[in-house]
């Protein structure tokens, strides 16, 4: 099912099969490509597999933007050990909604991308993590599991390609800490979801001490595409080092909020503006965060970027998971940053201390500053609160919290300091107008 | 303790699909699904779940307070959870949140006295480009209106 | 061994083995990099983001404890960012501190208040209300306070790691996270306080020793426990002539920091009600308090008429006095009352070992080399509840290096969770049990054996033929039950040998050969209660008992007279290997004499000449006649352990297997004594059993 419309600008390649009727079936799979890219990844060396995901240049879709074949490269794949593979559709980033339309409207796209891994590094088991609050893709991603058993794309032998091939989905139970790759390994593994100490690395000593590939559901649900047209078409799609398409989820103050499939290296205001339908009422663009409340947010000025992993690195924030969050001129910055910071709060896992500590006594600040209760040395001490957690804490967690923070208090101090010393915030007003 | 004939088939399978010897990984999704069942997690549950997973009853306790979906203690037949996340927040979440309670008469994490409905100011849920959103157990419901929520409250309480 | 690693911090070359976490090359160096969480012995958890330090070429501050040495590497632990780094981290651990230091339990000797005082900030930044949570009971040993708590888990490692208990966890998460028992409300382990010894900050406090005093208001006198014979130190707190508690913080033992609950909480049996502060003479049939010179010249008196008359005298010794003590009392015994009836409670068939081994001093083996050998065997004993700091030394070994372990025992035990095979034999069938790990024990480069006391006689010589046979080197322990069980044998408490097991031309009579006796005329129980186990036959003999409470045996003397504890006196014990140790007194409990010092006063009572009671002086004597004991006197007298080496050869005793019981004694009893400490007493897990598995 599609919550928006799609948009006749899409380069639809994750997406391609989500218009058609059933799309969620096997039938509709098999009549539209599906499963022929495991078939041809069954003839491949597995080497080629992997080098053929180094060409898609694909990078981690989770947030990282870690390049995929590298990941895949490193899975010791003689190693006598048995090999896992693991889903991360734990999709928790606050503005991102990407992982549910691929899990809802394609799920055997993803267990063709998962089994292509399982080919690559000689893996027998996937293992989807879904979030706990999936429930009913939980169910979904089950039928389609056991369709393809029932018609023989799982199991022993697959298809007379002698590729043995299992595939579970594992309920979480509510943590965002779990999307951290090693939080989830630990959680899989029925514990607290609690990062674990690098190296060594998932690749190496992951699910169960296994060699383990994690890679999120849009990076699987990649995988048959670049296969089948090859990696070289994939990358093309994109810019050079940031390989094919990516779902954007817009969100926030736009007349059309929707998750649109478009090549890396979009333009943003453009993207706002013909995806978008420009920002909602007719207001003024004032900020964006492009990926997910973890980056740094951008002024309307920076707000002319194409969006691909390095350019916006360049300028100091991230493509992070796709979750594009509009706000327009009537947002309180302050306030948009206490309910961030409460998310991060509300799902630090409490393992160290910066994190811990850090994130319960910014949101407290934060929300008193809001509130009027601040003074002026209250914005130095949360921007130096941040920084005492930037690049300090165990897991990025910590960052997550403080990037955020660093970037709203430098770029719209003086929102901050409209609030101090028993002022009202200035948005409140307008605020309940737009809503009115 | 003894589950439903559905859930007893799905613990079973869920000790069957992880490797020998690591029936610790289904603690979680256990806990998860029976709470689903009996309505909360139990201190029975704990004991049950520890059992069958062959681990202490610390290392199942160790992980109820941690997934903020596993609840001690009971939640209505229906739980409302509003997100106020920033991209709902953005769109009217957090009134949407404030809403829902005057019209339950209830405040977070409570139920009504009839048992029917529960609130939770949840984070986000996934449904940021259709905000606001809610959850009612595991059915979400996008672009939620006050007046929408009020209906599909009046509904559920005529469904019960 | 591999080439050292080259690196440079804070412009001080150092030379560190691969490997080496940045925090320990500093420490090497003489660089303290403050932590919380890290902890030498358990596994890094990076956690407090204390060590954070500046590595040139690398973006971010890296993580002392977990950051290998590099060749190259150049570290600042002292650039304004680093202090910057350590200032905020402080900050963030008072943000929801209480600070209630001036009724803090830790007040004094807290790691938090010396980083805040070193690292942090002066200022407090912070308005909000901090996170409250109120203070659990978890057993009558433990009490946790959460808001103090600074999730270090240093507490939930020891316990794991360091304990193999496992009974703590973490709950919650964020903010709200904090440790929790494994009973839910409250603890079911073997509460030995490592939890809190081990809490940087006052979170764990104990039942024992919370509000009673601030640490610096206290003497820190550090002795040897009294209680199983591992011969583990305890610093015990001391205030106003009162033991507070017992920890070992300064790892200044062969113990390290391991204590367990005896050796840090069971002095209290010093203060207990019914402690014997005078001497008691039997008046018309009932015990009666009387004065010391009145008792001395009572006992004197008759002693003097029975040895007179020609009559028999029975000795009995104790596992627990100095070998100072014992010494003097078969010296006593011997040379003043002419009889070679001496005995005392046997708990471990040592001779029959020392016989065995005739001589290959190198076959003992040391509390350190259980924490060494690479292999271990078990053998008829539930280490963990019997020999709690050899179990501890059995574990660190299997963590730190790998040992193999080998269990051999008549049920379930906590090693078998670590062992590489573990054996079930009944009682009596050990050899067997031994036998079915030959191919395994073989493959070993070398071995260490316990063995508890239901191996004795000749099926000690089968077990040393049985490890001869294996072609490996190894080394043996007796195990045995009391802080002085082997000094008692060393110091020859026995009826056919003397000090250094020689052997003695004319036999006295045994334990139970003197309890039978009809003709006994005069017992003499030193700190000994053989009428928990025996009936005395002899109506008519006349009863000495010195003892620190009225037990069994006292109950049936004629002259009581109240003995000091090992707390109360100074002088040398024995451990279970053979290690020598210092006593050093820490109170001095009213109307109570030593035994040394009533064995002398009893000398002086017969006119005889037994030589100075002062400890120094006999353990002087010690050291020249007793064979092993010429232990280097700066090693003990500085608070070491030296082992003895006591036999060169064969020992010719008189083989009485029947005679070696043990106690069983589980982590909560302790013979007689224990029924006098409230803290073994009143632990819900009390009295435990043997052979559980845990």
């Amino acid at each position: 099912m599609l919550f928006n419309e799609p948009n006749p600008l899409e380069t639809k390649v994750l997406t391609k099969r989500f218009h058609l009727p059933d799309s969620a079936s096997i039938d509709t799979y098999l009549a539209h490509d599906g499963y022929q890219a495991f078939l041809k990844a069954a003839q491949m060396a597995p080497e080629k597999i992997v080098e053929e995901v180094k060409l898609s240049s694909l990078r981690g879709r989770g947030g990282a933007g870690f390049p995929t074949g590298l990941k895949w490269s490193f899975v010791p794949r003689t190693s006598p050990k048995p090999k896992y593979l693991i889903c991360n559709a734990d999709e928790s980033e606050p503005g991102t909604c990407k992982d549910r339309l691929l899990m809802e409207n394609d799920p055997h796209q993803l267990i063709e991308g998962m089994m292509i891994g399982g080919l690559a590094v000689d893996g027998h088991k996937g293992y989807i993590y879904v979030r706990g609050e999936y429930r009913y893709l939980i169910e979904k991603l089950d039928k389609a599991i056991d369709e393809a058993y029932a018609r023989g794309w799982l199991g022993k032998n697959i298809q007379g390609t002698g590729f043995d091939f299992d595939c579970y989905t594992h309920s979480g139970a509510g943590a965002y800490e779990c999307g951290e790759e090693t939080a989830l390994l630990d959680s899989i593994e029925g514990k607290r979801g609690i990062p674990r100490m690098k190296p060594p690395f998932p690749a190496v000593a992951g699910a169960w001490a296994f060699p383990t590939l994690l890679n999120n559901v849009e990076t699987y649900s990649a995988v048959p595409n670049i296969i089948r047209d090859g990696g070289a078409a994939f990358a093309a799609l994109g810019t050079p080092k940031n390989g094919g398409t990516r779902l954007l989820c817009l969100s926030g103050h736009v007349n059309k909020p929707g998750v649109y499939e478009v090549p890396l290296g979009y333009p943003m205001l453009e993207f706002i503006e013909k995806f978008g339908g420009g920002v909602r009422g007719g207001k003024k663009l004032k900020a964006v965060i492009p990926g997910g409340s973890s980056c740094p947010v951008l002024r309307a000025e920076e707000c002319d970027i194409a969006m691909d992993y390095d350019t916006l690195a360049k300028a100091g924030s991230m493509l992070g998971s796709g979750g594009m969050v509009v706000m327009d001129e009537d947002t309180c910055m302050v306030k948009a940053m206490v309910r961030i910071m409460r998310f991060y709060a509300h799902e630090s896992c409490g393992w160290c201390i910066p994190c811990r500590e850090g994130t319960i006594w910014l949101r407290k600040s934060l929300q008193r500053v809001h509130d009027g209760g601040g003074v002026a040395r209250d914005i130095d001490m949360i921007d130096e609160l941040a920084k005492n957690m930037l690049g300090r804490t165990f897991c990025a967690l910590g960052d997550a919290a403080a990037m955020p923070t660093i970037s709203f208090v430098k770029k719209f101090r003086d929102e901050f300091e409209a609030h101090l010393d028993g002022k009202p915030c200035p948005y409140e007003h307008s605020r309940e107008a737009a809503l009115v | 303790m003894t589950f439903s004939p559905a859930l007893e088939s799905r613990f079973e399978k869920l000790l069957t699909i992880y490797p020998p010897g690591r029936q610790r990984s289904a603690v979680v999704p256990m806990l998860l699904y029976a709470q689903d069942e009996i309505g909360s997690v139990t201190p029975e549950l704990v004991e049950e779940v520890a059992k069958r997973c062959g681990v202490q009853p610390l290392q199942v306790d160790e992980v109820i307070g941690y997934y903020s979906m596993l609840h001690r203690k009971p939640l209505g037949k229906y739980h409302v959870q509003v997100c106020t996340n920033i991209s709902c927040l953005l769109v009217g979440g957090e009134e949407l949140y404030e809403h829902a309670k005057k019209t339950l008469g209830i405040g977070n994490k409570e139920v009504t006295p009839d048992g029917l409905f529960s609130i939770e100011e949840v984070e986000c849920m996934g449904a940021c480009s259709w905000a606001p959103a809610i959850e009612v157990n595991y059915d979400f419901h996008h672009f939620v209106t006050p007046e929408k929520l009020d209906r599909l409250i009046e509904d559920l309480r005529k469904a019960k | 061994m591999s080439e050292l690693v080259t690196l440079t911090i804070d412009g001080k070359t150092v030379q560190a083995a691969p490997g080496t976490v940045i925090i320990n090359a500093a420490k090497q160096a003489g660089i303290e990099i403050p932590s919380f969480c890290y902890y030498e012995g358990l596994k890094s958890v990076a956690a407090c983001r204390m060590c954070l330090v500046e590595v040139e070429k690398t973006p971010k501050l890296q993580v002392g404890c977990t950051t290998p040495v590099a060749e190259g590497m150049v570290v600042h632990t002292d650039s304004p960012t680093v202090a910057g780094a350590r200032k905020g981290m402080v900050e963030f651990l008072l943000g929801n501190h209480p600070l209630d230091c001036p009724v803090c339990d830790k007040g004094g000797e807290c790691e938090l208040q010396d980083m805040a005082f070193r690292y942090g900030a002066g200022e407090s930044r912070f308005v909000e209300m901090k996170v409250h949570r109120d203070e659990q009971q978890w057993s009558p040993v433990v009490y946790f306070d959460a808001p103090r708590c600074i999730l270090c888990y240093r507490c939930v490692r020891v316990c794991d790691e360091g304990m193999g208990v496992n009974a703590l966890g973490i709950i919650n998460r964020g903010a709200i996270a904090e440790i929790a028992p494994n009973e839910h409300d409250h603890l079911n382990c073997d509460e030995c306080g490592m939890c809190i010894d081990i809490c940087p900050v006052g979170a764990l406090t104990s039942g024992m020793y919370r509000y009673k005093t601030r640490p610096w208001e206290m003497d820190h006198v550090g002795t040897i426990c009294t209680h199983c014979s591992n011969g583990c130190k305890t610093t015990l707190g001391v205030r106003n002539n009162q033991i507070i508690r017992g920890n070992n913080r300064d790892r200044s033992g062969i113990n390290g920091e391991f204590l367990c609950i005896k050796g840090r909480y069971a002095a209290d049996f010093t203060e207990h009600p019914e402690r014997l502060q005078t001497p008691l003479i039997r008046k018309n049939g009932k015990l009666e308090s009387a004065s010391w010179s009145e008792a001395l010249s009572t006992v004197g008196r008759r002693w003097n008429e029975i040895g007179e008359g020609g009559g028999k005298f029975g000795v009995i010794g104790s596992t627990r006095t100095s070998n100072e003590e014992n010494f003097f009392l078969q010296k006593f015994a011997r040379e003043v009352l002419g009889t070679n009836n001496i005995d005392h409670h046997r708990t471990g068939d040592v001779a029959t070992l020392l016989d065995s081994l005739s001589g290959r001093q190198d076959a003992l083996a040391t509390t350190q080399d259980i924490y060494e050998r690479k292999a271990v065997l078990i053998v008829a004993s539930d280490l963990s509840q019997e020999q709690p700091f050899l179990a501890w030394q059995v574990r660190a070994n299997a963590r730190h290096h790998g040992a193999h372990i080998y269990t051999v025992t008549p049920g379930p035990v906590r090693e078998g969770k670590i062992a590489v095979k573990s054996v079930i034999s009944p009682e009596g069938q050990e050899l067997q049990g031994a036998e079915s790990l030959r191919e395994l024990l073989k493959a070993e480069p070398e071995l260490a054996i316990l063995f508890g006391a239901a191996v004795k006689g000749d099926s000690i010589r089968q077990l040393v033929a049985f490890g001869d046979s294996l072609g490996i080197p190894v080394k043996y322990v007796a195990l045995l039950d009391y802080s002085n069980s082997r000094g008692a044998l060393d110091m020859g408490l026995l009826p056919d040998l003397g000090p250094g097991y020689r052997a003695l031309e004319t036999p006295g009579l045994s334990i139970d050969q003197m309890l039978a006796d009809e003709a006994l005329d005069a017992l003499w129980v030193v700190g000994a209660n053989p009428l928990s186990r025996y009936t005395l036959a002899s109506q008519k003999a006349f009863v000495v008992v010195q003892d620190l409470f009225l037990t069994e045996t006292a109950n049936r003397a004629d002259v009581v007279f109240p003995a000091a504890s090992a707390y109360e006196k100074t002088g040398t014990v024995t451990n279970v290997c053979g290690e020598v140790q210092r006593l050093k007194q820490a109170i001095r409990v009213t109307g109570t004499k030593t035994d040394l010092e009533i064995i002398g006063l009893l000398a002086k009572e017969l006119g005889a000449n037994i030589g100075i009671w002062l400890a120094d002086k006999v353990f002087a004597e010690i050291r020249a006649s007793v064979p092993g004991y010429n232990v280097p006197l700066p090693v003990i007298t500085t608070g070491g352990a030296a082992q003895t080496a006591a036999v060169n050869g064969h020992v010719p005793f008189l083989p009485r297997p029947d005679l070696i019981q043990s106690a069983r004694n589980t982590l909560f009893t302790s013979g007689s004594l224990g029924r006098y400490s409230k803290s073994l007493e009143q632990v819900l897990e009390a009295p435990g059993a043997l052979y559980q598995g845990n």
